[in-house]
């Protein structure tokens, strides 16, 4: 008969401001955040016209934007699940450098070549999935912290990146992938293209499959999801994994943007999506996430490094400026949060 | 103690309140300079929040608390402290990683500009310990890799250095060994001697009648009898004290359950390391059997054992003659064994997460085609079920953090429900529930019997598990030390059984 019993009896429910309610759920809501993120993109664009003009509002400059997008795009997608389910995974740059160097070798263009193109695609798709793998082993069964076992993937990846590549461009020469990837799709690129289906798929599988249910158990209370039957490990290997698998892709269409494969493709890749990611609105903390939040803070930095460029200023004003988004959106969000009663 | 001497610490009237319960209903007791003072107390009748309520985590909302004569009121632990009231909680509240000094003065460091006084800090570190009779632990160990016995004796250093007058100890002797405790007494009657005063929590009625000076007996919320003779008031009368209970449970009409009906859950000789061993367990479709015990006694433990969410180290579970494989909740789950654990909250429920999503998560591929979810087929039947169970304030999409705690009980139970789970484990299944929700639980475990189901109980509170099953266990240190129809047993028995005889 312990005395946290009594301490629990006499806890209660907590109160709910009802006054708040009404505005609450509208904000709180995944409508009301998502609008917040649609206003900044817009405010954003309208930046964009006031200060470069005809050359912001080109339908070129869109699609170069939508272009840049699309890679990070698709890792941030995948770290949106890896968060949601309460991890955090430091080595996606590093991952999509391997797998970019990896699937351009002489040895995988050749066969590419004799066989065919896609041989570079399921080169790139394999490597993101293996380390994945190896990430999520290492945190379900080894007990590593996330931070810790994938800090580590990231030192090694990029290390064996460099060691395969020999710090080496690695040019491709495989016309029909190249071709492929150049073509477009009633005049949308295939790298748009494949973003918008990665985070179609993403979205469906978040919020309308028993992985997406799971991911938000597992990330909310890993220990309740255990004891609901969850196998927890099992789906921790699972997330790390699609998000290797989101790393491969990735690299795929970073190697067909540049013509190259590189050991210094995805720098600081980790950063831009977990700042997307964050800036969505999906809990750092596990067991609340969006797509679409997420895409919109892809979109939100890749539209603003856009107008800083066109406008000439420096990479670094361009960070400065990134900061700044981040701590404003994090502020928001709890902010939200704390309205919302949580 | 001579009867003489004026009250360090006068309690009057005390109550206090918390959203649909009166936690203290009205609390009297003085404490004297140089006297232990013993609470005893069912669980749930206030024994915790009334250290709270002195130590100054909680504010009372009625009633008087006098300090040496003078009305306080402690608005917090540190202003409680620089009183000179301490508690000594049970799970301390100490930092593993920062060193016996540094955690003695954590809070009130000795600082010149902003520099910690180390020489300081330890040579007083070393006097508080010396005073204790502790000399052998040094200042400098990290706290984390101490005793549980020696972690207790810091947090006695630690509320001595503030000059504490008045400890408040809760249940200190439930982490400790028969020698551990007996140092542990020896530290009291010197502490007693130079004048403190120390409030002593325990179940252990030897205990009691070793280092107890007088005896307040809590019922309730309420002061049922003080100042008893710790030493000569007879166990059956505090045991009756303490159970005749206000508080009228309404258990629903026992359905006569019929002997013959087959065996669904089969355990033998189920053992984890230390905590438990040689439990034998058979529950038949429609009954229910209850496990009483103090916490710690293991009974937790075994259910979570039965559950696959603790590896036993040997024994077998079946059910329904199917051995299940050790320490997979999955395959327990797959069996159709269902667990409403002992901490709802961390344990059993997402909390931000809807009320459906709760309710199915242990039952997705039910909804799910390809792994593709019907969101509108949960919600209508988390609907049907929460209907059933009368949950309060309806809605399948609100957030679980927003119910109350009967409420939240009453999902994870739907969870369970939903799965049409053949055995049903329940660990405190009222903890925290207010009495009118309690009430629909009871009947809704009675309706769960009445399908089939096999339901194993586990709870502190006694009259709930005579009133519930049909056969009861009392487990005590590990061990079953009795088994039997519940209509055999009373209260008393059965506080008996677990409570005389646990070896201090």
């Amino acid at each position: 008969m312990s005395e946290k019993t009594a301490a629990t009896t006499t806890a209660g429910p907590p109160t709910v401001n009802r006054a708040n309610r009404g505005v609450s759920a509208l904000l709180g809501s995944a409508a009301g955040r998502n609008t917040g993120l649609v206003v900044a993109l817009v405010l954003l664009c309208v930046v964009g016209v006031a200060t470069a003009g005809d050359r912001f509002a080109d339908v070129d400059n869109v699609l170069t934007i939508l272009r840049l997008a699309s890679v990070i795009g698709v890792v941030s997608v995948g770290m949106t699940f890896v968060i949601t389910g309460g991890g955090i995974d430091l080595s996606v740059g590093a991952i999509v450098a391997l797998s970019s160097v990896w699937a351009t070798t002489l040895a995988t263009q050749a066969m590419a070549n004799d066989a065919h193109w896609l041989v570079i695609v399921f080169a790139a798709l394999a490597v993101g999935a293996g380390c994945g793998v190896v990430n999520g082993l290492l945190i379900a069964y080894g007990r590593i912290v996330a931070f810790i076992a994938t800090l580590a993937m990231l030192a090694a990846a990029r290390g064996l990146a460099e060691i395969i590549s020999n710090r080496k461009t690695q040019i491709v020469n495989v016309p029909g992938f190249t071709a492929f990837f150049d073509a477009s799709v009633l005049g949308v690129p295939v790298l748009v293209v494949i973003f918008a289906l990665v985070a179609v798929v993403g979205w469906v599988v978040l919020n309308r499959t028993t992985f997406g249910r799971r991911t938000f158990a597992v990330g909310g209370n890993p220990e309740a999801a255990r004891l609901a039957g969850i196998d927890v490990r099992r789906h921790t290997v699972l997330l790390y994994t699609l998000l290797g698998v989101c790393c491969g892709i990735a690299a795929i269409m970073l190697v067909a943007r540049t013509t190259t494969g590189s050991s210094t493709h995805g720098g600081l890749y980790e950063l831009d999506a977990i700042a997307a990611v964050v800036i969505g609105g999906t809990l750092l903390s596990g067991g609340r996430g969006t797509i679409a939040g997420t895409v919109f803070g892809v979109l939100i930095f890749t539209t603003l490094s856009n107008v800083f460029t066109l406008n000439n200023l420096s990479i670094s004003a361009q960070a400065v400026a990134k900061g700044a988004i981040i701590v404003v959106a994090v502020l928001l969000q709890q902010r939200l949060a704390r309205r919302s009663g949580a | 103690m001579t009867t003489t001497t004026a009250p360090l610490l006068s309690v009057r009237g005390v109550v206090k309140r918390f959203p649909g319960v009166t936690a203290l209903g009205g609390v009297d007791f003085d404490v004297r300079a140089g006297e232990v003072h013993c609470l005893l107390g069912q669980n749930g009748a206030g024994k915790s929040t009334l250290i709270k309520v002195l130590s100054g985590a909680h504010r009372p909302d009625d009633g008087e608390i006098r300090w040496q004569g003078e009305v306080v009121s402690f608005d917090n632990p540190t202003a409680a402290m620089r009183s000179g009231v301490a508690a000594i909680y049970q799970e301390l509240d100490l930092v593993a990683g920062l060193s016996v000094a540094d955690n003695v003065f954590l809070g009130h460091e000795l600082s010149t500009a902003g520099f910690t006084r180390r020489a300081e800090v330890h040579r007083r570190t070393r006097a508080l310990l010396d005073r204790l009779g502790h000399p052998d632990i040094p200042p400098d160990r990290d706290v984390g890799r101490l005793s549980a016995a020696n972690q207790q004796i810091v947090s006695m250093a630690r509320a001595l250095s503030r000059d504490g007058r008045l400890l408040i100890m809760d249940e200190p002797s439930a982490v400790l060994d028969q020698d551990e405790v007996r140092t542990l007494f020896r530290v009291i009657r010197e502490l007693t001697a130079q004048g403190v005063a120390i409030v002593y929590i325990s179940h252990r009625m030897e205990e009691i009648r070793e280092i107890g000076d007088r005896v307040t007996v809590l019922k309730d919320g309420r002061t049922v009898a003080t100042g008893l003779p710790a030493r000569e008031t007879r166990t059956a009368d505090l045991i009756r004290l303490m159970t005749g209970r206000d508080v009228a449970y309404d258990f629903p009409p026992r359905e006569p359950f019929d002997p013959t009906a087959p065996e669904v859950l089969v355990v033998r000789g189920l053992a984890a390391g230390g905590r438990f061993s040689g439990v034998d367990l058979t529950v038949r479709a429609g009954e229910v059997v209850g496990l009483a015990g103090l916490v710690g006694s293991g009974r937790s433990e075994i259910l979570e054992a039965v559950y696959g969410a603790r590896k036993p180290t040997a024994g077998t579970v079946e059910v329904d003659g199917r051995r299940l494989r050790r320490g997979s909740v999955g395959a327990a789950v797959r069996a159709g064994v269902g667990l409403c654990p002992e901490e709802r909250k961390s344990q059993g429920l997402l909390l931000d997460q809807s009320v459906y999503r709760n309710i199915t998560v242990s039952t997705l591929s039910a909804f799910s085609r390809f792994g593709f979810l019907d969101n509108g087929a949960e919600r209508a039947r988390s609907r049907e079920l929460t209907t059933a169970l009368d949950v309060r304030p309806t809605g399948v999409d609100r957030a679980v953090r927003t119910l109350s705690g009967g409420n939240q009980q009453k999902v994870v139970l739907a969870r369970w429900l939903l799965r049409e789970c053949r055995v049903l484990l329940l660990d405190e299944p009222t903890r925290g529930v207010d009495v009118g929700a309690r009430s629909e639980i009871y009947e809704l475990i009675r309706d769960l019997s009445a399908r089939g189901v096999a339901v194993v109980v586990v709870s502190s509170e006694v009259e709930e598990v005579l009133g519930l099953a049909d056969r009861v266990l009392v487990v005590r240190e590990g061990r079953v030390v009795h088994e039997g129809p519940a209509q055999e047993l009373d209260e008393h028995r059965v506080l008996d059984l677990v409570m005389e005889g646990t070896a201090a």
